[in-house]
C-alpha cells in the first residue's frame, strides 16, 4: 500500500503543471495540435488519481486548453470534485474552471448546489467570495432558485467584500429566477446606503443595471439617487447614476428639471472626462425630455452643442492623440443624440460634421455618418449623397462599405423621401449602388427600388427603363457565381418590368433577357418572380403585337416562351416548377387559340389587370379584431388529430411572394375569374375592415383625392436613358444644380422687381441665402403612402423581444410583497432568516399563523407587515417628510391591530394603499421646489416639535392632519407594549401549531401526497430584550473548521429612536471563546457593523471558537449601544446569556444507507436511548422536527421506523433508530461519545416536552 | 455589462478570454479571431471605441480596447456602461496586474494565466464591475494568496503549483524540494 503512494508519488513529480505545458505548447509549434492531445490524454490519466492536488493541476490545465478553444466539458465532474476540495488553492481552481465552461447546459451543475451552499456559508470569505465569483458565472434557474435565499443573507454579512459580491451576484440570480426580485428588493435598497463604498457601488451597479431595462418601476428610488448623487464622491458610481437618472428623465419631466443645476454642478467642478461626458449627456437627455420650445432650455440645448463641440474639435496636446480620437468620437455621439430633438442646433456644426467623414477612423467616421442623417435637407441631399458615393468607391472594408449603403438609403428615404427632390437621380444612385461588389444589403436596394417605383407614380417610365437595363445587364450583377446579396435586385428589377410593362420601350428585349438559360442560376425566388413577370410580360407583348396586322410575330412570342419555360419547369425549387408549369400550359392554350387566329391579348392581359399599392409592413396585425369574433374558436369541429399534418404548405407560399397574391388564380377560366373579381369587388365596398384602394395618406397630402385620380406627370426625358454602367447621378446632380440657379435667377429678377417695389417703400431687404423652401422638385412628385386599415391600433408593441430576459423583471417592486412571493427557503434555516433580517418589524415573533384566523385578516396581516418591510429601507428618508406621516402611522397602527386581533373595531380602518404612498413620496420630493437642505431644515425643526407636543396631548393649533398623526403615535406605543406581552404568549401556541415539516423533500420522507403541509419553523431564539433593542440567535456549527461555531443574531430595534454604536462582548469561558480581531484583549467588545433605524432588524453573525463540544454551556454577555433619539443620546446595555446547546455543534450531514450500516456494524459507537410518551404529531412530521431543531438527515425511513444521522463539527458520528407506535417513540442512538449523545437526546426531549 | 474581457497579442494569440455569456468554444474562438481582426487594422492614434462585431451582441455593444506593448486589451460591454470609465478600468486592470507581476509583461500572462484570473475576478464579476480601486484588489488578492502559502508551504507537500511563487523561486530549486518531499514516505517506510 504504502509503496503504491510512494510510486504515485513519484509519477506526479514528473506531472506537468500548467507552466510546463504552456512552455511545451510553445515548443512544439509544428505539431501543437498533436502535441495537446497527447497532453489531453496525460489529464485523462490524472484525473482518474485519487489525489486531489493531481485533479486540480490537470483541471487548471483544462482551463488553459478551454481558452485555446478545445471542448474540455467532459471534465465537469471532475471539475466539481475540485471544487468541493476543503482546500482554498484548489477550491479556487475548481471555481475558475467551471466559470469558464459551465453553462446552462451543463448536468453536472445539479451536482453542485449543496457544494455552493457550504461554501457560501463557510466562515471563510474567501471560500464565500470564489464561490458567488464561480457562481456569478454559470448560474442557473435552479441554481438561482435554490441559492437565492442563502445568497440574500449574505447581503448583510458582516464583511464587505462578501457584502458587494452578494449584491452583485443578485442581478445574475433575478436574470434567472425573476419572482426573487420582489422579495429580495427591500434590502438590496438598503445597500444603497451600506458603510462600504464598494457595496454601495454594487447595489447602486445593480439597480442601474434593472433600471435601464425597466425604468418606470425605479422612478421611486429617484429621491434616494439623488441623495446619492449629492452626496457621492465614487466617479464610478456616480457615472452609473447619472447613467440611470438619463434613463429615467424621460418618464418624469419634473425629475429633469431638479437635475438640472447639480449636474451643471458636476461639470463645472469635476475633473474626470468620463464622468463630465456622461453628465453632458444627461443634461442632454433631461433637456430632450422637458417640453422643447421654451426659450431658456433651447439655450441649454446650445450650450451643450457648444460644449461638445469643442469636444469634437479640440486636441489637447498633453493627451495621447488616441484619447483625443476617444473625445470625438464620443462629442459626435451624443451630438447624435441631441440631433433627434434638436435637430438645428445640430445643423449649424455640418462643417465639423462633414469633416469627421473624412477622417482617418472609422469609428469616427461611423459615428458623422450617423448624424448626417439629420444634417440633410433638399437642398444639400445631393451634395452629400455625392460625397458619401465618393467614400463608397474609397471604402475597402466590406463593413465600412456596407454602412455607408445603409445610411444613403437611409437619408434619402427618410420621412417619405422628403427631401427628394429629382427622383431619378435618386433611382440612378440606386443602379449605381447595384455595382457594388459582396455588399449584403441587396435585398435593401431591391426594396427601395420598388418602394420608389410603386410609390412615385412619375417616376415610373424612367424606373422601368433602367430596370430593363439592369436585367440586360444582369450578367454583370451575377458575374462572380453567387455573389451572395446584390442579384437581389434582379428581384426587384424583373418584378418592376413586369409589372409596369407599359412603359417599356422594347418589351420583346426585355423578355427575352428574361428567359436567358442563365437565369436559372438565380436563387430560387429570384427565379419565381422572373418568370411570373415573364408571363405578364408576355401580355404585354401580345397585345401590341396583335394590334398589328402581322400575326406571326405574336406567335413568335409565343413559341419563344414555350422554348424556354421548360428549363424552369425542371427547377428543384417547387414555387418556380409550379409557377412555370402553369404558364407553361396557358401559354400552350394561347398559342392553340393564336393559330386559330383567335384574338387573345385582351384577355391575357386581363390576367394581370389591377393596381398594387403598398401596405404597410404592420398593416395585417393592426386590424382590430371587431366584437364578437373569437379567433381561437374553431370554425368547423375539429378534425381528428390524425389529420393536422398537412397544414404547412402556407407558409412556403406567403414567404416567397409576398407581391403577387393576385397570380394565384391565373389558371383560372377567365370568365369564372372576372366573376369573382367582381364579386370580390362588392364584398370589399362592404366590407369595413377590407384595406380600400384610398390610402389613409390623404390627410398628408391633402391635394391628392385618390390614387386613382393623381395626375401622372409626363416627365421630360433629357437625359439618354440607356448607358449601361456609367453614373448617371453626377449628371443629375449637375443637371439638379443648372435647374436650381436657373429658378434662383428667375427668383432673383422677380426679387429684385420686388425689391425695387419695396425699396420705393423705404425698406430694404436682402435676399439672403437660398432658404429651404426655396426649392421646388424637379418634377410633381405624387408619394402613395403606405396604407394602413382605418381603425388601425395605435399602440406600437411589437417591438419588443419576446426572447428577452429582462423582460420578466418587469416587476412592480411598489406594490407591497404577498404570501407567495417569498423567497424558497432551505428549510431548516426556515422563512425567517429570511423575514427578520428585512427589516420586518416583527419577523420573528409571528412564525406561523394560529389556524383559527380568517383568511381575510391573514391577508391584511401580510400585507401591513410587507408594508413595513418595504419601507423599513426608507424610513431614514421618510423620516424627513413628516407629511406623510399620518399615512404610515396608520400603517403601523394597522399592523398593530391585525396582530393584536382583539380590538375589532380598529380593523375596520382601511389600509393606506402602499403604492400611493410610494407615489406621492415621490410626487411631494419632485414638487418641492426648494432646495433639499431647506426641506431638511424644515424636517429638523417640525423634529423638535414633536416629543414635546406628544406629551402635551392636544394642541389646537397645530394642522389637523399633524396633530391625528401623534396622537396615533401615542396610542402605538401602548398597543406595541401590549402587542409585545400577546406576542409572547402567541409564541408558545405557535410551537404547538407549528408543527415543521422541514426538511421533507430533501430528505424524502414527503411521500405522500395528502401529507399537510406545515407552517415554516424557526430556529431562532429568543437571546434578551428590552425596550430599545430584541435579539433572537441561532448557531450553527462549521464544517470546515472543527473548532468554530457560528452565531447569528437578528438585532432588531424596538423603540423609536436610532440605535448606533452598538458593541457586542461575550465573558469568555476557558472551553469557549469569541473571535475577535488580532490584536485585541479577551475584554473587547466587537462592534456590530450596522446601525439601526426605528423598526429595523439586521442580523450579524459571530464566530466563537470550542474546544469541547460534549457538553452544553452558557456564556454570559452584554449589548451596549447609544440610543439616539431627536434630542438626546444616551448610553444603554442588554445583558444576555448564550445557550450553546450539544445540538448546535452538530451539522446536517447526508449519508447514504450503506455507510450508514457500515457504521453501526464497525462496533465503535457507543449506545443510549430515549422514550417520549404521549406524542401524537404523525411521523413524517417529528422527523422533520429531529431534522430540523437537532440538524440530523434521515437515511432511510420504512414506515414507522426511521434512521438518522447527523455529525457533529469534530466529526463524531451520530446515529438515531427513530420507532413509533401508539404516541409512544422510541429513540435508539449510537454515537462515538456517550456524553454528547446523551446530552443530544436531553435537548431532543425537551423540544418536544415544550410542544 | 461587461459581454466579454479578452486578452491576446499582436499576433492574435488570446492570453486570455473571459466570457460573461455562454458561447460555444468554437464560436469563442471566431470571436477572439474577430476582435483581433477587427482591433489589430486600426492605426495607433485613433479612437478605441469601436462598433461591435457581428458575433458578439448587436448594435447596442461596443468594444473598448487598449494597446499596451505587445497586448491588446479588449472589454466588450454594452451601452449601460460608460465608454470613459471602461477606458479607466482597463487603465486600473493594466496597473493591477504591473503591481502584482512586478513590471507584467506578456510572458507573465502568458504563464500565469490563472493568476490573471483571479485578479479579473476581483475587479469584475459576472460582467459586473465589482470593484475599481486598485489597492482594495491587491489586498485581496494578496490575502488569498496567502491563504494559498499557508496551505501549502512550499516544502509541506508533494506538489506546489509554480505561479504561487511566481516570479520568486527558480524552478530547478522547486523541483529538488518536490522531491525531496516526494520521497518522505520512502524514508518512513524504510523506517518501519
Amino acid at each position: 500500500m504504502a509503496l503504491k503512494i510512494v510510486k504515485g508519488s513519484i509519477d506526479r513529480m514528473f506531472d506537468k503543471n500548467l507552466q510546463d505545458l504552456v512552455r511545451g505548447i510553445r515548443n512544439h509549434k509544428e505539431d501543437e495540435a498533436k502535441y495537446i492531445s497527447t497532453c489531453i490524454d496525460e489529464i485523462k490519466q490524472e484525473l482518474k488519481q485519487d489525489n486531489i492536488a493531481v485533479k486540480a493541476n490537470a483541471v487548471c490545465k483544462l482551463t488553459y486548453l478551454q481558452m485555446l478553444g478545445y471542448d474540455v466539458s467532459w471534465a465537469a465532474f471532475n471539475i466539481v470534485e475540485v471544487m468541493s476540495s476543503s482546500k482554498f488553492t484548489f477550491k479556487r481552481i475548481g471555481y475558475l474552471a467551471a466559470s469558464q465552461c459551465f453553462h446552462e447546459g451543463t448536468d453536472v451543475i445539479m451536482l453542485t448546489t449543496n457544494q455552493i451552499r457550504k461554501d457560501l456559508s463557510s466562515p471563510n470569505q474567501y471560500d464565500t467570495g470564489v464561490a458567488l465569483t464561480g457562481l456569478s458565472c454559470f448560474v442557473t434557474p435552479d441554481l438561482a432558485r435554490d441559492l437565492a435565499n442563502d445568497i440574500m443573507t449574505l447581503m448583510s454579512h458582516t464583511k464587505p467584500y462578501i457584502r458587494k459580491k452578494a449584491v452583485l451576484i443578485m442581478y445574475k440570480v433575478f436574470l434567472k429566477y425573476p419572482e426573487s426580485l420582489r422579495p429580495a428588493f427591500p434590502r438590496l435598497k438598503e445597500k444603497l446606503e451600506d458603510p462600504d463604498p464598494g457595496v454601495q457601488s454594487a447595489a447602486v451597479n445593480v439597480i442601474c443595471e434593472l433600471a435601464r431595462r425597466n425604468p418606470k418601476n425605479y422612478l421611486s428610488l429617484a429621491p434616494l439617487f439623488f441623495k446619492l448623487m449629492t452626496s457621492s464622491t465614487n466617479n464610478w458610481v456616480l457615472i452609473k447614476i447619472i447613467k440611470l437618472f438619463g434613463a429615467l428623465t424621460p418618464l418624469e419631466p419634473r425629475l429633469g428639471k431638479k437635475l438640472i443645476e447639480p449636474l451643471t454642478n458636476l461639470i463645472h467642478s469635476t475633473s474626470a472626462m468620463s464622468l463630465l461626458y456622461e453628465c453632458v449627456n444627461t443634461v442632454i437627455a433631461v433637456l430632450i425630455s422637458l417640453s422643447s420650445g421654451m426659450p431658456n432650455h433651447s439655450a441649454s440645448i446650445q450650450l451643450c452643442v457648444q460644449k461638445l463641440r469643442i469636444l469634437i474639435e479640440d486636441s489637447d496636446q498633453n493627451c495621447e492623440p488616441s484619447v483625443n480620437a476617444c473625445m470625438k468620437y464620443l462629442g459626435l455621439l451624443a451630438m447624435s443624440k441631441i440631433l433627434k430633438t434638436h435637430p438645428k442646433s445640430v445643423q449649424s456644426h455640418k462643417d465639423l460634421i462633414l469633416q469627421c467623414l473624412d477622417d482617418k477612423d472609422e469609428s469616427i467616421r461611423l459615428r458623422a455618418l450617423d448624424l448626417l442623417y439629420g444634417m440633410v435637407s433638399k437642398k444639400n441631399l445631393m451634395e452629400i449623397v455625392k460625397k458619401l458615393m465618393l467614400h463608397v468607391d474609397k471604402a475597402e472594408g466590406t463593413t465600412y462599405r456596407d454602412e455607408l449603403l445603409t445610411k444613403i438609403i437611409d437619408i434619402c428615404s427618410q420621412s417619405n423621401y422628403q427631401y427628394i427632390t429629382n427622383f431619378e437621380w435618386y433611382i440612378s444612385i440606386l443602379v449605381e449602388l447595384t455595382r457594388l461588389e459582396g455588399t449584403r444589403h441587396g435585398h435593401l436596394i431591391a426594396s427601395q427600388m420598388l418602394d420608389v417605383a410603386i410609390r412615385v407614380k412619375a417616376i415610373r417610365g424612367f424606373a422601368v427603363a433602367q430596370m430593363a437595363t439592369l436585367l440586360d445587364n444582369a450578367h454583370l450583377l451575377t458575374g462572380n457565381t453567387q455573389r451572395n446579396g446584390i442579384c437581389e435586385v434582379l428581384y426587384a428589377a424583373a418584378w418592376i418590368c413586369g409589372e409596369f410593362s407599359e412603359h417599356l420601350e422594347d418589351p420583346k428585349q426585355t423578355l427575352e433577357a428574361m428567359l436567358r438559360p442563365k437565369v436559372a442560376t438565380l436563387p430560387g425566388h429570384i427565379q419565381a418572380v422572373y418568370v411570373q413577370n415573364a408571363a405578364k410580360l408576355f401580355a404585354t407583348v401580345l397585345r401590341s403585337q396583335e394590334s398589328t396586322p402581322d400575326t406571326t410575330a405574336a406567335q413568335e412570342t409565343s413559341q419563344l416562351m414555350i422554348d424556354r419555360l421548360p428549363l424552369f419547369v425542371q427547377s428543384a425549387n417547387l414555387e418556380v416548377q409550379e409557377r412555370a408549369s402553369c404558364i407553361l400550359q396557358l401559354v400552350k392554350y394561347i398559342q392553340k387559340l393564336q393559330q386559330k387566329e383567335v384574338e387573345v391579348a385582351e384577355e391575357v392581359t386581363a390576367l394581370f389587370a389591377g393596381e398594387l399599392n403598398p401596405v404597410a409592413p404592420k398593416a395585417q396585425k393592426k386590424v382590430p379584431i371587431p366584437d364578437g369574433l373569437d379567433l381561437d374558436a374553431w370554425i368547423n369541429e375539429p378534425p381528428s388529430e390524425s389529420e393536422s399534418e398537412d397544414e404547412k404548405p402556407k407558409a412556403v407560399f406567403a414567404k416567397e411572394e409576398p407581391k403577387h397574391t393576385r397570380s394565384r388564380h391565373s389558371e383560372v377560366d377567365e370568365k369564372e375569374l372576372a366573376r369573382r373579381r367582381e364579386a370580390r369587388k362588392q364584398e370589399q365596398a362592404n366590407n369595413p375592415f377590407y384595406i380600400k384602394a384610398s390610402p389613409s395618406s390623404q390627410k398628408v397630402y391633402q391635394d391628392t383625392p385618390g390614387v386613382e385620380h393623381i395626375p401622372v406627370v409626363q416627365i421630360d426625358l433629357s437625359v439618354p436613358l440607356k448607358v449601361p454602367g456609367m453614373p448617371l447621378s453626377d449628371q443629375y446632380l449637375k443637371m439638379e444644380e443648372d435647374r436650381r440657379q436657373k429658378e434662383k435667377d428667375e427668383k432673383k429678377k422677380k426679387e429684385k422687381k420686388r425689391k425695387r417695389e419695396k425699396r420705393a417703400r423705404g425698406r430694404h431687404v436682402d435676399s439672403g441665402p437660398e432658404s429651404e423652401e426655396d426649392i421646388t422638385p424637379a418634377h410633381h412628385v405624387d408619394i402613395v403612402t403606405e396604407e394602413m386599415p382605418e381603425n388601425a391600433l395605435p399602440s406600437d408593441e411589437d417591438e419588443k423581444d419576446p426572447n428577452d430576459p429582462h423582460k420578466a423583471l418587469d416587476i412592480d417592486l411598489d406594490k407591497p410583497l404577498t404570501d407567495s412571493e417569498k423567497l424558497p427557503t432551505r428549510t431548516h434555516r426556515s422563512a425567517d432568516v429570511l423575514k427578520s433580517p428585512g427589516g420586518d418589524g416583527d419577523g420573528v415573533s409571528i412564525t406561523g399563523e394560529p389556524k383559527k384566523k380568517t383568511r381575510k385578516e391573514k391577508k391584511e396581516k401580510k400585507k401591513a407587515k410587507d408594508k413595513e418591510r418595504t419601507r423599513s429601507a426608507e424610513d431614514k428618508k421618510t423620516k424627513k417628510k413628516h407629511k406623510h406621516d399620518p399615512e404610515e402611522e396608520e400603517a403601523n397602527i394597522h399592523e398593530v391591530v391585525t396582530l393584536v386581533k382583539a380590538d375589532e373595531t380598529q380593523s375596520t380602518e382601511p389600509l393606506p394603499p402602499s403604492v400611493s404612498a410610494g407615489a406621492s413620496d415621490l410626487d411631494f420630493w419632485l414638487t418641492s421646489d426648494a432646495a433639499p437642505s431647506a426641506i431638511q431644515e424644515a424636517v429638523a425643526a417640525t423634529n423638535t416639535e414633536m416629543p414635546t407636543d406628544a406629551d402635551l396631548g392636544e394642541v389646537k393649533d397645530m394642522e389637523p392632519e399633524e396633530t391625528k398623526s401623534k396622537h396615533k403615535k401615542k396610542k402605538l406605543k401602548k398597543e406595541k407594549e401590549e402587542m409585545e406581552k400577546k406576542k409572547k404568549k402567541k409564541r408558545h401556541h405557535h410551537h404547538r401549531s407549528d408543527r415543521g415539516e422541514a426538511e421533507s423533500v430533501q430528505n424524502g420522507t414527503m411521500e405522500e401526497d395528502d401529507e399537510e403541509p406545515l407552517p415554516p419553523m424557526s430556529n431562532y431564539c429568543l437571546l434578551a430584550e428590552n425596550a430599545y433593542v430584541k435579539m433572537v440567535y441561532d448557531i450553527q456549527g462549521n464544517l470546515q473548521d472543527g473548532s468554530q461555531v457560528v452565531v447569528s443574531i437578528i438585532f432588531q430595534n424596538m423603540s423609536s429612536s436610532f440605535l448606533k454604536s452598538m458593541e457586542f462582548n461575550v465573558l469568555d469561558s476557558l472551553n469557549s471563546k469569541l473571535q475577535r480581531p488580532e490584536g485585541a484583549t479577551p475584554h473587547d467588545g466587537l462592534t456590530v457593523p450596522f446601525q439601526l433605524p426605528p423598526g429595523v432588524s439586521n442580523e450579524a453573525r459571530f464566530v466563537f471558537s470550542v474546544q469541547s463540544i460534549v457538553m452544553p454551556q452558557k456564556l454570559k454577555g452584554t449589548l451596549t449601544f447609544i440610543v439616539k433619539s431627536d434630542d438626546s443620546s444616551t448610553h444603554e446595555k442588554l445583558d444576555f446569556k448564550l445557550h450553546f446547546t450539544c445540538t448546535s455543534y452538530l451539522i446536517t450531514t447526508p449519508c447514504y444507507s450503506d455507510a450508514y450500516a457500515k457504521l453501526l456494524e464497525s462496533g465503535e459507537l457507543k449506545s443510549s436511548s430515549l422514550k417520549l410518551e404521549g406524542v401524537t404529531m404523525p411521523f413524517h412530521h417529528l422527523l422533520a422536527r429531529i431534522c430540523f431543531h437537532h440538524h440530523f438527515s434521515v437515511v432511510e425511513r420504512i414506515d414507522s421506523c426511521a434512521s438518522m444521522y447527523s455529525r457533529s463539527i469534530q466529526g463524531h458520528h451520530v446515529c438515531l433508530l427513530v420507532k413509533t407506535a401508539a404516541e409512544t417513540v422510541s429513540i435508539d442512538a449510537k454515537c462515538d461519545e456517550l456524553m454528547l449523545l446523551e446530552n443530544v437526546l436531553e435537548e431532543i426531549k425537551q423540544t418536544f416536552s415544550q410542544s | 455589462m461587461i459581454k466579454a474581457i479578452l486578452i491576446f497579442n499582436n499576433h492574435g494569440k488570446p492570453r486570455l478570454s473571459k466570457f460573461y455569456e455562454h458561447y460555444s468554444e468554437d464560436t469563442e474562438q471566431q470571436i477572439i479571431r474577430e476582435t483581433f481582426h477587427l482591433v489589430s487594422k486600426r492605426d495607433e492614434n485613433v479612437c478605441n471605441f469601436l462598433e461591435g462585431g457581428i458575433l458578439i451582441g448587436g448594435s447596442d455593444n461596443k468594444l473598448i480596447y487598449r494597446h499596451y506593448a505587445t497586448l491588446y486589451f479588449v472589454f466588450c460591454v454594452d451601452s449601460s456602461e460608460s465608454e470613459l470609465g471602461i477606458l479607466d478600468l482597463i487603465q486600473v486592470f493594466v496597473e493591477t496586474l504591473d503591481k502584482c507581476f512586478e513590471n507584467v509583461c506578456e510572458l507573465d500572462l502568458i504563464f500565469h494565466v490563472d493568476k490573471v484570473h483571479y485578479i479579473l475576478g476581483e475587479m469584475v464579476m459576472g460582467g459586473m464591475v465589482l470593484e475599481t480601486n486598485m489597492n482594495e484588489i491587491i489586498t485581496q488578492v494578496d490575502s488569498q494568496n496567502k491563504m494559498e502559502k499557508s496551505e501549502y508551504p512550499a516544502t509541506a507537500q508533494g506538489f506546489i503549483p509554480t505561479w504561487l511563487l511566481f516570479k520568486a523561486g527558480q524552478p530547478d530549486a522547486q523541483k529538488v524540494s518536490v522531491l525531496l518531499v516526494l520521497l518522505e514516505p520512502l524514508l518512513v517506510l524504510y523506517q518501519q
